[in-house]
Parts: C-alpha cells; structure tokens; sequence
C-alpha cells in the first residue's frame, strides 16, 4: 500500500468513526474513548518490538503523561484538553529522551526487566507523594475545548471525536513510520543487530529514538485516559497496567496498527462484560481469550489481513 | 591508483590473544591504494583476528592500525565503517525475512549521513536506483523481491558483498568469498564478484584458501600461521616458500 493510500485509508476510517459516533450509546462511546486511549500507548510498543525489544514498563510514559497533564490542569490551571494532552505527550517524550539512550544499550529480557524496574520506581515514588494524593490519587474536572466545557452527551462525544482523531493521526504516523528507511532500519535490527552495526549505523540510537517515540506514544495515551475518566491514581504506573499494554500489543500482533485498537477495544469490552457477570472470574476470561488467540492467530488479529506476503509476492508492504 | 603514497591500511604491531592462544603477534600490514591482498593460512592462523580487528570488532592488545593516516585502533566496527573499512562475511549475514532489496536499501540508508531523508520512503531520494545497480551488478536483481530465506547460498553469499559495497569503501575486507561454492563454480564466481566490485571500491583485502583463486586474483599474498606472517610477496613468491607449503598450502602448491 502506498503511503497516499494509507493516509486516504486512515482519513476514512477516521470519518466513518466520527460518523458512527454519533450513534452510539454513551458508556460505549466511553469504552471506545478508553480503548483508543490506551490503544495508543500499545501503538508505542509496536514501534518498540519490531526492533526486537519488548518493554514492560510502558505504564510509566503512561503514568508521567497523566500525571503531567492532570497536575498541568490542577496546579496550574491550565483547562483545554489539546493543551493538556500536547503537555503529557511532551513531558514523557522528555523522560523517554532522557532514559532511551540508557535501555538501548540492553537487549532481550534486560531491556524488558529494565523498563519494569522503572516503572515500578516510578509506582512506589507516587504511592509515597502525598502532593500528588498518594495511593488515591486524585480527580480531574471535565476540561475544556475551544473554551467550551466538556459537559453531558455533547461532551462525551466532543472526548470521543478528540480521542479518534488525535490516536489516529499519531497512528497514521507510526503506519508511515513503519514505511520510512527508519522503520526498514528498525526491523534490520530485529533480523541482524550486528550487521547494521557493520554497515555503520548505531543500534543503540535507532532504538533510543524508537524508545523515544513510544514513550510519547504513552503519554498521549495518559493525557488522553485522565481527560476521559477525570482521575488518576499511582497504578497508571504498575506493572499489571504495563502487563495490558503488552497484552494488547501482543493480540494485535506487530503487522498492523488499526489491529492494536481493535485488540484494545476487544479488551475494554471483555473485561467490563466480564466484570458484569462474571466480576470474580474476569482475568480467567481474558486468558481464555488470549489463548484462543495465540492457538488460531499466533501472528495476532493484524495477520487476519496484513502481513500474508509470502502468499502475494507483488505486495509491496504492509496496510495499516 | 597513482600518486598515492600514503598506504590506505596500515597495521603495526598488532598483537592478540585469547587466554593461551595467541592470535596475533608483531602482525605488520600495510595495504597500498588499489591492490589486491590476499590472506592464507590454515584454520586458526590468525586471518579472521586481523579482519575482526581492522573492522573493529576485537580490539587489539597492542599495535597500531591507520586508515589512510588515521589511526582507528580500538574503534566501533559503525565508527570504523563510517570512516571507509566495509566487510563482507564468511557466513553471510543477512535479515532473512526482509526481501534482497530491503537488505540492500538498509545497507544505503546505512551509508548515508544521517538526515530527514532517514524517515522519508525507504526507495526514496534515488536509493532504489542504487539498490538496484548493486543487485544488477552481482546478477541477483531477479531476485530483488524474494525473502532472503527464499534465496539460496550462493546469491546470499552475493547480497552479503553487495551489502559492504553499498558506501563504496576506501577498503573492502572479503572474508572467503567463495566459500560454499563447489570447486568448478569458484572460478565464475570470483570472476563475478570481482567484476563486480570493480569500479565500486579498489583496494581489497580477501581470505582465500582456494590456492589457485588465490593465483588467479592476489597481487599480493600474506602468509599466517599461528598469529604470525610467515611469508608476505607476489602469489608466486609466497606460495613457492617452504615454510607456506608446509603449512598452509600442503602439497597443492
């Protein structure tokens, strides 16, 4: 597919969204809005594990991303929602800057134990800071957009709208991410780290700006989720929240990103089914589900319709 | 070729070792502008020490080695390809799932200096085009669109030289080119491979163990044997020397 029809493809399945909004019901539109938002943060994993590397700390991009935003919101006033999602995409973009160079010099199940450990820091600092109200965390009011507070059935949709197109353009953008010298770089390293080092590229930097890049993917993904559900709390960083990022990620499989969503909106609603009838039981649910994944699409949902190269050797590369 | 005094390669006193075995000792190199040098020795001689050490990969315990007059001792195998030392490998190693042109449009996008184009069209900015000339040049543009787990041995043996072409470099280090190849195919196939790299990169350092390759293509030939130069001339000196054909050469020579 080439990069003009995938952008033509994601603009409509944008629009039909936007469209099919409309009528949904609004604890839907809520699951959708939640989806989106942490499909997003899984989206920052792909980008990860197609250099090889998979991270289990991602609820702590998550985590500074709400954070910022919400504190942005409370401490300083600041209301409209773009504002406060371009604050938590920047604040965990700075941190993944700061710690990319550092994970990228690990690989395998180090990187991963890393990344965790982090996360983990990052959980037991917040647990202790009642500043930031400790393990309750704290509520956000509804925020604003173009000076118009997000209120009742309007709002709701207002959020959902918000959340469709801004995970989806920054979706679009790792799709095309995937198609650059880049993201053929990315997946070089994954087949032969030590020949792209002989061909005079670093490792260490693609993946550090790889690092980089989902660690923004995941603080959009948390400025997005605390506007949504107006609170934050310190397990945003644990790693059971990290474990779902991987989780999704993982369903998905690494070939499309309209696959991730799919896979995380799969996961909102089997687990807030699961918590209506079954509320004990509801993770055997998902493992059941995970399983019957792994057994009949092992390449994950994304294999159901990209990634089948071999059979047509003329495609060019992946969809979406 | 002419006017260049300076060596393009230039190993002093190079020494190796791993626990008791010594891989190289007072190795001194020097490879002038557009030759063709040619490494034998048995196996465990000490050959792939002094590729891995000139393209980085071990660092030498003591000596010197200068690319054109810049010492590079002790550098990362990506610093010292920047800097023009490319290599192919006896083992070809290749990202088995990307097609030969993605291998090969990873190795220019490599070679370039970094920039936006980095994140543009991995075929954009004329990458395609050279991707395209390189596979042509080494007959394997037929190829272009398979996995490289579709190919067999001897077209990876191939993409893996065309690879270390890809930044043109002032030094090209062919570890066994033909190595897999049966017997009555090296001859074509060094023919190809040199013809080939022609015009693309012209100082070239090569292991051989095929002792009539090494006739047919060496300017020069080095002798190794337990770390060290034993013989070090023309392919006719070398492999006429005593001490060569006892061993390394055997009775062949």
């Amino acid at each position: 597919m080439s990069r003009t029809v995938l952008v033509l493809v994601a603009a409509g399945l944008m629009a039909a969204l936007l469209l099919i909004g409309l009528a949904l019901p609004r604890w839907l539109l809520f699951l959708v809005t939640l989806a989106a938002s942490h499909g997003i943060v899984s989206v920052g994993i792909l980008v990860i594990m197609r250099g090889g590397l998979v991270s289990f700390g991602q609820g702590l991009v998550f985590a500074i991303g709400g954070y910022a935003a919400a504190l942005s919101f409370t401490q300083l006033g600041i209301t409209d929602v773009i504002v406060l999602i371009l604050i938590g995409t920047a604040a965990a973009a700075l941190v993944g800057a700061a710690v990319g160079p550092l994970l990228a010099r690990y690989t395998g199940i180090f990187f991963g134990m890393l990344t965790l450990a982090l996360s983990m820091v990052a959980y037991g600092v917040l647990i202790k800071s009642p500043a930031v109200g400790g393990s309750d965390g704290f509520n956000i009011p509804r925020g604003t957009l173009f000076g118009v507070r997000l209120e009742g059935a309007g709002g709701d949709y207002a959020l959902y709208a918000l959340a469709i197109l801004v995970t989806g353009i920054a979706a679009t953008a790792v799709a095309l991410h995937t198609r650059s010298a880049r993201g053929l770089m990315t997946r070089a390293i994954h087949g032969n780290g030590l020949r792209v080092e002989y061909l005079g590229t670093s490792v260490q930097s693609v993946m550090a700006i790889n690092f980089t890049i989902a660690a923004a993917l995941g603080g959009l993904g948390g400025a997005l989720t605390i506007v949504a559900l107006g609170h934050i709390e310190p397990t945003f960083a644990f790693w059971t929240q990290s474990g779902e990022f991987v989780f999704v990620a993982i369903l998905a499989g690494s070939h499309s990103v309209t696959a991730v969503f799919i896979a995380s909106l799969a996961l909102e609603l089997v687990r807030s089914f699961s918590n209506l009838y079954f509320p004990n039981t509801w993770q055997m649910a998902l493992g059941l589900f995970l399983l019957a994944i792994i057994l009949f699409l092992p390449a994950g949902i994304g294999s159901l319709w990209a990634g089948r190269r071999k059979a047509s050797p003329s495609s060019g590369g992946e969809t979406p | 070729m002419a006017g260049d005094t300076r060596p393009v390669l230039s190993a002093r006193g190079l020494a190796k070792s791993f626990g008791a075995v010594v891989a190289a000792a007072e190795v001194t190199i020097e490879v002038p502008a557009g030759e063709k040098l040619c490494l034998i020795g048995s196996n465990g001689a000490g050959k792939t020490t002094f590729v891995n050490m000139v393209t980085g990969y071990l660092t030498p315990d003591a000596g010197t080695i200068e690319l054109d007059g810049e010492t590079i001792t002790g550098l990362a195998p990506r610093t010292i390809a920047r800097k023009g030392i490319c290599r192919s490998f006896q083992i070809p190693q290749l990202c088995i799932e990307l097609t030969a042109e993605e291998n090969m449009l990873v190795a220019i996008a490599a070679a370039e200096p970094r920039g936006l184009s980095f994140w543009a069209d991995p075929a954009a900015g004329g990458r395609d085009a050279r991707a395209r000339e390189l596979l042509d040049r080494f007959g394997i543009a037929a190829m272009a669109d398979r996995p490289v787990s579709e190919m067999p041995g001897g077209m990876r043996k191939l993409l893996d030289i065309a690879m270390a072409l890809a930044r043109r470099p002032r030094l090209l280090l062919l570890d066994e080119p033909t190595s897999g190849v049966s017997a009555e195919e090296k001859f074509p196939a060094m023919d190809r491979v040199m013809e080939a790299v022609s015009g693309q990169a012209s100082t070239i350092v090569f292991v051989e163990h095929d002792m009539d390759i090494v006739r047919g293509y060496a300017d020069r030939v080095i002798a190794f044997y337990s770390g060290r130069v034993i013989s070090d001339g023309t392919p006719d000196h070398v492999l006429s020397d005593a001490e060569v054909k006892r061993y390394v050469s055997g009775g062949a020579a």
